[in-house]
């Protein structure tokens, strides 16, 4: 047995934030109990201090882009998923945006073995709502979810056709599969490089209104709400898609969502090589910068409050990273040529908990957000330290400072826009299954 | 002034935002001395021969939109400095599929150039280019961010004119979301002391211009009323093909300049183009070619402020 003793227990799915000693049977959570481990128990069993520690769930994120199949060269499942267990992500849902595209159980099967292969966070496909991710006709969903898919969808582009979102979501309601949406309408989007205002104006860069999201949010939120189904808005980022996720929940609609720390974190303002106040003494980027580019854009300062009231308040259970690797060189051209995107499994836990240093949420949320709240929003069995559950955990050191260095990522790539950040949080030691996966240093 | 003022101009030439008032003005001085030199020069009188300035240094036009004003004033400009001039005109969407904005720029850099003016459509293109590269970099024009050269010609002419712009009203008209002219004049006008507005129909105002410290005037009567110089920008045939604007004639009919809507304009007050004009569209034949039209006149100023700028840039010893 493995007894991670007297640490910070924070695990929001059981009402627990204090000092608790975590005992971990084989592959699950034999108890969480006040009593420190015994000198007995010292002598027969693989006791860890963690006094001084925080000791959590393991993370759940829904969204990330491992690249593979297909784009190798930017990540494979087994960087992916290795680069998780360094954040303290534990399980991840992998997008199927792959080349080709998770849109058939021999890719969702592949995915899956991969993950296991590789041996680090839990890999869990994502199938794709539209055959080839085309927006025309359904994929098979059935099979999909068969072959372990946590839900459905196009993500990286739209479904933009409303006839076949609404199928889909008849669809996928029979079998009781969620559907994410990522909510552009393309038609309001076309060529903008950033989010429209200001800032975009200043450089000359064409802008994606918020309404090409909000007018998206609100179409699927409609059809959802008459088909009866699930919906999960993956990344949302400004603060119209807030509030009618917020009213959509008030009505009863069965709608889940997701933020992203970049979104969380950044405002437009990245892009001109400016950092938001609450970022201070962080270092600046430059004009155009490409680590700053993503789809959707960082938006405006009231929209980055918006999310966060959105986090607080439950709007949004889920911090998701939509971790999205590419080369070096693919980031390394003009601003418009510049794909979207941006890594994030290794640094969201920390940017978590500066939201909650600078007093924005309080910590039990914050936790909530990155461990059962994503695992509910797709009925995963992870997120909690209930006796039975799998033994997926993470010891954190809250209070080690670091300095974000890319090119000490496990991650294949080094797009992260926050390079160069002091932060502060980390965590030490991950555990999926019971098996110790990374160990901070090691 | 000279050497001393040189020490505190930019290597880099890639946007006015960036640059203060005390540097814009000491550029203006010099341009407005090599105009007064040109035209000297032309006119038979005495000849200053500035040639020894920049001889043996080289200055590369890389240009990735076509463009024969501009590349031919950066040129022109050169020569009368002494440079010696090469020119590339690449396509952009060609260079996108094969070697990167980066390495085009560094190859050229390690040709020997010391000094490298683009034009890029994409925003942004001459900064990358700056970090990648020796020389100097001189932005000919970004996208819809800045065309910095233009920005000076423009002010160059007004200050000719009017000895200041300190308290002027400038109204800048037309396609502004996809100008670089109009932001680069935003700034440079701005910052020496005159007072600009934006107009044009809606599709074509961007989203948050107030910010950049302009007004915005919801009618070609409001822009005008009062103004001391209008500058109207070229409408593209693009325009009506994204749905921003239904067609040439509808917009001639609110935002065109002519005889007609110029009676808004007072008497006295100017009008600019940078060129090309589309006759009868933003502006009409009996307007431009008035005499308050300072068209050619920016032409003539352009010449002389990219010799300013080459010099400042390429830390030339201009003799007083």
């Amino acid at each position: 047995m493995i007894i991670l003793d007297s640490g910070r227990v924070i695990d929001p799915a059981n009402r627990i934030d204090g000092t608790r000693t975590v005992l971990i049977d084989g592959d699950h959570i034999r108890e969480v109990r006040e009593q420190p481990a015994t000198p007995a128990e010292k002598l027969v069993h693989h006791v860890i201090d963690c006094r001084g520690r925080w000791v959590l769930p393991g993370l759940v994120d829904l969204h990330v882009h491992l690249r593979e199949p297909g784009e190798e060269g930017k990540e494979t499942i087994a960087t992916g998923a290795r680069a998780a267990v360094a954040g303290g992500v534990t399980t991840v849902v992998a997008m199927p945006n792959t080349k080709p595209v998770c849109d058939s159980a021999a890719v969702a099967r592949f995915v899956a073995a991969r993950g296991r292969e590789a041996g680090f966070a839990r890999v869990i496909p994502a199938g794709a709502i539209t055959r080839g991710s085309l927006g025309e006709q359904l994929a098979d969903m059935a099979e999909l979810k068969e072959a372990g898919c946590a839900c459905v969808t196009d993500d990286g582009r739209p479904v933009m056709s409303a006839g076949v979102m609404r199928r889909a979501l008849e669809y996928a309601r029979d079998l009781d599969l969620p559907v994410m949406v990522h909510a552009e309408d393309l038609t309001l989007s076309a060529g903008g490089a950033m989010n429209e205002g200001p800032v975009a104006t200043r450089l000359g860069l064409s802008g994606v209104p918020a309404a090409a999201e909000v007018a998206m949010v609100q179409r699927d939120l409609l059809l959802a709400e008459t088909v009866g189904s699930r919906l999960h808005v993956a990344h949302v980022s400004a603060k119209g898609s807030v509030r009618a996720i917020r009213e959509a929940k008030a009505r009863g609609v069965r709608v889940t969502a997701e933020a992203a720390p970049h979104h969380f974190t950044l405002t437009d303002d990245a892009v001109a090589g400016v950092l938001p106040t609450s970022a201070a003494g962080q270092p600046a980027g430059e004009p155009y910068d490409t680590h700053a580019k993503m789809s959707p854009p960082l938006r405006a300062e009231s929209d980055r409050q918006a999310i966060i009231a959105g986090l607080s308040d439950g709007t949004i259970e889920a911090i998701a990273t939509d971790h999205a690797p590419h080369g070096a060189l693919d980031k390394q051209v003009e601003f418009v040529h510049a794909p979207n995107g941006v890594i994030g499994l290794e640094t969201s836990l920390a940017l978590t908990l500066a939201l909650v240093r600078a007093g924005e949420l309080p910590l039990g949320r914050a936790v909530e957000r990155l461990t059962v709240g994503p695992a509910r929003c797709f009925d995963l069995p992870y997120g909690t330290l209930a006796a039975g559950a799998p033994a997926d955990v993470v010891v954190v050191d809250a209070e080690k400072e670091w300095k974000v260095d890319p090119q000490r990522f496990y991650s294949r790539s080094r797009n992260s826009p926050f390079s160069g950040w002091t932060l502060r949080g980390k965590a030490v030691r991950t555990f999926v299954a019971g098996k110790l996966v990374h160990e901070e240093g090691k | 002034m000279g050497f001393e003022m040189a020490l505190d101009f930019p290597r880099h030439l890639l946007e006015l935002e960036a640059l203060t008032r005390p540097q814009i003005e000491g550029l203006l001085s010099l341009a407005a001395r090599f105009k007064r030199e040109r035209a000297r020069a032309r006119a038979g009188e005495a000849q200053t021969d500035r040639r020894s300035l920049l001889r043996g240094r080289n200055v590369i036009t890389l240009f990735f939109e076509t463009s024969t004003r501009t590349r031919s004033s950066f040129e022109v400009a050169a020569k009368a400095l002494g440079a010696d001039v090469l020119t590339f005109q690449k396509d952009a969407s060609s260079v996108a599929k094969g070697e990167s904005l980066e390495d085009t720029v560094r190859n050229l850099d390690a040709i020997g150039a010391d000094a490298l003016v683009v034009r890029h459509p994409a925003a942004g293109a001459p900064r990358l280019v700056a970090r990648a590269v020796r020389a100097s970099v001189i932005n000919a024009g970004d996208g819809a961010h800045e065309h910095p050269t233009q920005g000076l010609l423009d002010a160059l002419s007004l200050r000719e004119r009017w000895g200041t712009l300190e308290g002027k009203t400038v109204a800048i008209v037309g396609d502004i979301a996809h100008s670089r002219v109009a932001r680069s004049n935003i700034h440079c006008l701005r910052k020496l002391g005159a007072h600009v507005r934006v107009g044009g129909p809606s599709t074509l105002i961007p989203s948050g211009i107030e910010e950049l410290g302009c007004t915005v005037a919801r009618s070609l009567r409001a822009a005008l009323t009062g103004a001391d110089a209008v500058m109207a920008l070229r409408i593209q045939n693009e325009r009506i093909a994204d749905a921003r604007l239904p067609g040439a004639r509808d917009y001639a009919r609110t935002w065109g300049l002519n005889a007609r809507t110029l009676e808004m304009l007072p008497k006295e007050a100017l009008v600019l183009h940078p060129g090309p004009v589309n006759r009868g569209v933003e502006m009409s034949s009996d307007v431009l070619d008035s005499p308050r039209s300072l068209v050619m006149d920016q032409v003539d100023s352009g010449v002389a402020v990219r010799m300013a700028v080459l010099a400042l840039c390429l830390r030339a010893e201009v003799p007083a």
